[in-house]
């Protein structure tokens, strides 16, 4: 996101066909939101790890558990059956959001990472031999390389990283050389939790098709802030977690095409995941009830349905024109700070970025300046942010990271630029 | 409690700025390092202990303003201390900063410049920033060559 002048970071014009958010309606929704942090308004800045939650979600979650809750796929009894009915319903809310072709290809889990380490330990033990390889790249957050190493040391496979420029940005050439026939799969962020880069998608999945390698998606960054269809895209496995989306936390989703899993052994075993059980053998339910062994979490999927529901009415294509604006403006204002005191930077400059600005101010501990930001009531992430190998690659140890949520607004930007530059002024070089 | 500048007191923005006793010690003959896997902070004491006196600290690393200034403190507190002493002192520090109560009066005049770091307390998050110069120095006394990480003690 580039402005040329920040002086004039005018609110963009909006994209035709789309209504923009009415924020303040949209910040009431939010019931967290209102309240104040020591006698200042919460400014939460931290959506990249996670996310508030609207009413609608709130509701659907209490409302469950207060009118009409029973286990599912299980009893004959009418309000088993219409929990059921509502827990399926679910999956295909999700079939639409991600553009899928069948509802069976929506597997449910505890979220993205559960997600990442179903393939691993499903696909990958059964698929992977010595001498294959995966791909993936230097921005991945650890649940997008510790699963992979793991399948690596026990199938032999190896693991390829695909280099990024100084600006974030994936090399895809470097990454079409580290393709190989022995490449089984490429899996990589769709949008960097630090640096924002939204990811070449649909061209890496072209271009790792073209040996053979199959390609799994981390979504867990993406599916809040810009439209996604699998089948555009054309990968073979999508992951998202619900608590990033504005749901609740120990929910997420696995999207695989129905090929891949109804090759796929399961990878837990117990009820809910059975077609027949004898001492003898057990037969295996279809997908995706073959990959939801026990219970699932009931409350937390009718909870993303919510969320869902909620995001597709308010719009994701509003939601992302909404999260640019602040991008823009946030960065101009950055700008703006750096020009005047010096040495605040901004960690990541795609061309293609979503609303996540990780920021290093020179001589400065990202813990300081979160502790600082903190007594504005301003919620930012400090750390590594579960990145540590692009930490690395950056030369940096830590950064402090805002993370634009569809609640936030040009005025909690401002919040977080006075509170920069009063982190300036308390540690002066 | 109620301001930041509780936390961060122009001693303890000084000490960060212009650290002391920063670098190698030569002659050093104890030497421990600590680890804060959570904020990346990486520190590491060496000591010049002499028929049980600390002759010579200095430290090295990097970390956020709070590890880096208690680190400083702890160099000019120590140096010249027993080890007695200086394990005496650690206890006292730790108290400091994760009691609720008030340090007992009678060990003011030990913690000294020590106590501007009291307001740690309000910020849980960041108390492993402060102790970690403490718990290094505390192996390097007690088990000399190892790493203390604030996430699973000694290794």
């Amino acid at each position: 996101m580039e402005v040329a002048d920040p002086m004039i970071a005018e609110p963009e014009a909006p994209t035709p066909g789309v209504q923009p958010l009415d924020i303040q309606r949209v910040r009431r929704d939010f019931p967290i939101l209102r309240q104040m942090v020591r006698g200042k308004p919460l400014v939460f800045l931290d959506n990249a790890a996670s996310t508030q939650k609207p009413e609608a979600v709130l509701q659907a979650m209490d409302g469950c558990m207060r009118t009409c809750y029973a286990n599912v796929h299980r009893g004959i009894y009418r309000m088993a059956e219409r929990t059921t009915t509502a827990y399926e319903g679910v999956r295909e809310t999700v079939r639409r959001f991600l553009g899928a072709a069948r509802s069976e290809e929506i597997v449910f889990t505890a979220g993205t990472t559960e997600s990442i380490n179903l393939v691993a330990r499903s696909w990958g033990r059964s698929e992977l031999e010595a001498g294959d390889r995966i791909l993936i790249t230097e921005m991945e957050h650890h649940a997008n390389i510790v699963p992979w190493q793991m399948v690596c040391a026990q199938t032999g496979a190896t693991l390829d990283v695909a280099p990024i420029d100084d600006d974030g940005v994936l090399q895809l050439d470097e990454l079409g050389k580290l393709l190989t026939p022995r490449t089984r799969l490429v899996a990589m962020a769709h949008v960097s939790n630090v640096l924002g880069t939204v990811n070449p998608v649909r061209e890496v999945a072209e271009m790792a098709h073209e040996v053979g390698a199959l390609v799994l998606l981390d979504g867990a960054q993406a599916v809040q802030h810009l439209p996604v269809d699998v089948q555009d895209l054309g990968c073979d496995f999508y992951t998202f977690s619900a608590h990033k989306i504005y749901g609740p936390t120990g929910v997420g989703v696995l999207w695989a095409r129905h090929e891949l899993l109804e090759a796929m052994p399961p990878w837990q075993g117990g009820g809910d995941m059975i077609r027949s059980v004898t001492f003898e053998k057990t037969d295996y339910a279809p997908p995706p009830h073959r990959f939801e062994a026990g219970t699932p979490h009931i409350v937390g999927v009718l909870g993303l349905g919510a969320a869902l529901d909620y995001i597709t009415e308010l719009g994701i294509a509003a939601i992302q024109a909404h999260e640019a604006d602040l991008l823009a403006y946030a960065s101009a204002r950055i700008g703006e700070l750096d020009e005047e005191v010096n040495g605040v930077r901004i960690v990541g400059n795609a061309p293609e970025k979503a609303g996540v600005l990780a920021l290093d101010i020179e001589g400065v501990h990202p813990h300081d300046v979160a502790t600082v930001l903190d007594r504005d009531g301003i919620c930012v992430r400090a750390g590594h942010h579960c990145a540590q190998p692009l930490m690395h690659r950056l030369g940096l140890t830590a950064t402090s990271r805002a993370a634009f949520g569809l609640y936030n607004t040009r005025e909690e930007v401002d919040a977080l630029v006075a509170g920069l530059r009063r982190v300036r002024e308390m540690f002066q070089p | 409690m109620n301001d930041l500048t509780d936390l961060y007191q122009e001693i303890i923005l000084d000490h960060n700025r212009k650290p002391r006793n920063f670098g190698e010690l030569p002659g050093a003959n104890r030497t421990a390092k600590g680890d804060n896997p959570l904020c990346g902070d990486r520190l590491q004491v060496q000591l010049q202990v002499r028929e049980g006196r600390i002759t010579g600290i200095a430290f090295e690393g990097q970390g956020c303003a709070i590890s880096t200034a208690s680190a400083s403190l702890m160099t000019e507190a120590v140096r010249g201390r027993t080890v007695e002493e200086a394990e005496r002192l650690f206890h006292l520090v730790r108290n400091l900063f994760t009691r609720d109560d008030p340090p007992d009066p009678a060990t003011l005049d030990d913690l000294g410049k020590i106590q501007a770091l009291a307001g740690v307390r309000e910020y849980p998050m960041r108390v492993k920033c402060a102790t970690l110069a403490w718990h290094t120095l505390h192996t390097a006394l007690a088990e000399p060559g190892s790493t203390v990480s604030t996430e699973s003690g000694t290794s």
